[in-house]
């Protein structure tokens, strides 16, 4: 049975994805990323020296701002800034500077759904173009249930309100990675497959939240091949950069 | 003082507290290779779980939940409001969950916990009522943590709502609905509903949460292991077994299909026995 979207998209089918790289001057790192309509603008400032209270000293720490599109901060933006600041800790390679801090500046340019992935997309990209160490690499994505049990990937905003429930997952990116290669395959399943981050929103039946874990994994492929491509071509004309 | 050595094998020479607190991974990677925790329970079993219902005599609902030595204490106070435009037939519901300094030596006054506001939107996100023009102000104080914090926000909170009964109100001369007093001797009004009638709920939602830890998944964790191994997964199930939400914010283990369904089976379980025991409560309250 076929879906029809608003915009004519298939169900699988992901809205334009743009990012660019180092677009501001002062920041270590930066990135934008957009998905359709939904811009996000990540930046990086770091390792800066010292760690907050309640963070563990042996190790480097992520702390993460997020900053809204318009309103004050609340409830919300401090359960994101929690969610993508565990995201990234478990991206980062922790313990080459430890009793560090690393700051990541989520800025929302606007927000037309599925605004919590496309801000760990770009936050990854930021990082990567800070040159903070990761083990590997983060793509994240929404897939929206609707009533009748179909699934769709990428919603626009009106989508997600309209849905019975959605998910936000995030899954690792690893064709080249530090780790051994022994570590890649664990009970016959590859790296891949496994999550990083789940947030759900509505009720949904546990096997339509599995169903929800396959298609997002087969569009992360192809989210990742584009990750890899845009970031790859700057890497050889990049300056070194101060801090 | 000796460095460890390879064989690991310094619980001889120093005390067992002592390697607790210097060597806290390698204490519970000992444990858990026994399928075992400190506290002697097994890896999938949740700690004792007791629910009072009726703790705040002036609140309109209230529960208190205690799930180890996790205490929440929840109440519901309902006002009359006029409904917004787009929903005229729905109600709503205002929930605050607060961690006073009462319940853990790392939160001070007037800074609140970082958990605090988390908690209080996935407990905004997983319930929601809808009864006529009723405003639910439902208030979560945790009165001490010790790990598994939003599974005793939720039980307490289901737990109240479940305790409570909407008071009875009248229409007043200027056509403004009142809340009619109890056991007041004349009633000027008929009170449009004569009893304080409780609130039917839907479907009950359950959580557990679970710690990932290389291969291990541990139910219900204290907040020691909570600070050692950082990868927690949050399942909440109703009572059609319908998933309402998987929350797994990040965090070092990644969670492979096969384990996510382990913690799907595990809440199911537990969400059996909370059945049970909020069942039990509320026997308890109706035959007094």
């Amino acid at each position: 049975m076929e879906i029809d979207r608003v915009d004519g998209r298939t169900a699988n089918q992901l809205r334009p994805l743009a990012c660019s790289r180092n677009i501001l001057n002062r920041a270590h790192g930066s990135a934008s990323w957009s998905q359709g309509d939904t811009k996000v603008l990540a930046a990086v400032y770091g390792p800066k020296a010292g760690v907050k209270k309640n963070e563990n000293p042996e190790k480097a720490c992520v702390e993460v701002i997020w900053k809204p599109k318009t309103g004050q901060i609340g409830k919300l933006e401090r359960e994101y800034e929690m969610i993508v600041k565990r995201t990234l800790q478990s991206i980062c390679i922790l313990t080459i500077n430890p009793n560090t801090t690393t700051s990541v500046i989520v800025q929302v340019v606007n927000d037309d759904g599925s605004l919590l992935p496309c801000a760990i997309n770009a936050a990854c990209a930021a990082l990567i173009d800070a040159g903070i160490p990761l083990k590997h690499l983060a793509v994240a994505i929404c897939c929206c249930l609707a009533d009748s049990g179909y699934v769709i990937l990428d919603p626009t905003k009106l989508e997600e309100q309209k849905m019975k429930a959605f998910a936000y997952l995030v899954f690792p990116n690893l064709i080249l990675s530090v780790l051994p290669e022994g570590s890649l395959k664990v009970v016959g399943e590859p790296m891949e497959h496994a999550i990083i981050t789940s947030v759900t929103q509505g009720a949904m039946s546990v096997d339509d939240y599995l169903h929800c874990l396959d298609r997002g994994r087969a569009a992360t492929a192809k989210m990742s091949a584009f990750l890899r491509k845009t970031l790859q071509p700057q890497i050889s004309s990049d300056s070194s950069k101060a801090g | 003082m000796g460095l460890p050595d390879a064989s690991g094998d310094l619980s001889s020479e120093m005390e067992v507290d002592a390697f607790r607190r210097l060597f806290p991974l390698r204490f519970y990677e000992r444990h858990l290779a026994e399928s075992i925790r400190p506290d002697g329970r097994p890896l999938g079993r949740a700690r004792d779980t007791t629910i009072a219902l009726g703790a705040v005599t002036s609140a309109d609902g209230s529960a208190l939940a205690k799930i180890g030595s996790t205490t929440m204490l929840a109440a519901v106070k309902m006002e009359v409001m006029t409904p917004s435009m787009e929903s005229p037939d729905e109600g709503c519901i205002a929930i605050d969950f607060h961690m006073p300094p009462i319940c853990s030596p790392i939160v001070r006054p007037g800074r609140p916990a970082e958990a605090a506001p988390v908690v209080s939107k996935q407990l905004s996100d997983t319930i929601s009522s809808g009864k006529a023009a009723w405003m639910a102000y439902l208030d979560i104080y945790c009165l001490d943590a010790d790990g598994a914090l939003f599974d005793a926000a939720l039980l307490s909170a289901v737990a109240a709502l479940f305790h409570l009964q909407i008071p009875a109100v009248s229409l007043n001369d200027d056509g403004k609905i009142v809340v009619s007093e109890e056991d007041g001797g004349k009633l000027e009004k008929e009170p449009v509903n004569k009893e304080k009638r409780k609130l039917t709920l839907r479907s009950i939602p359950f959580s557990l949460t679970c710690i990932l830890h290389k291969n291990y998944i541990l139910a219900d964790p204290t907040s020691e292991e909570e600070a050692i191994m950082e990868t927690l997964v949050t399942v909440v199930l109703d009572s059609s077994s319908q998933l309402i939400s998987l929350y797994k914010p990040g965090g070092a283990v990644l969670a492979y299909t096969s384990a996510v369904q382990d913690c799907i089976a595990l809440t199911r379980q537990r969400v059996r026995e909370l059945q049970k025991i909020l069942d039990e409560a509320n026997s308890g309250m109706e035959v007094d």
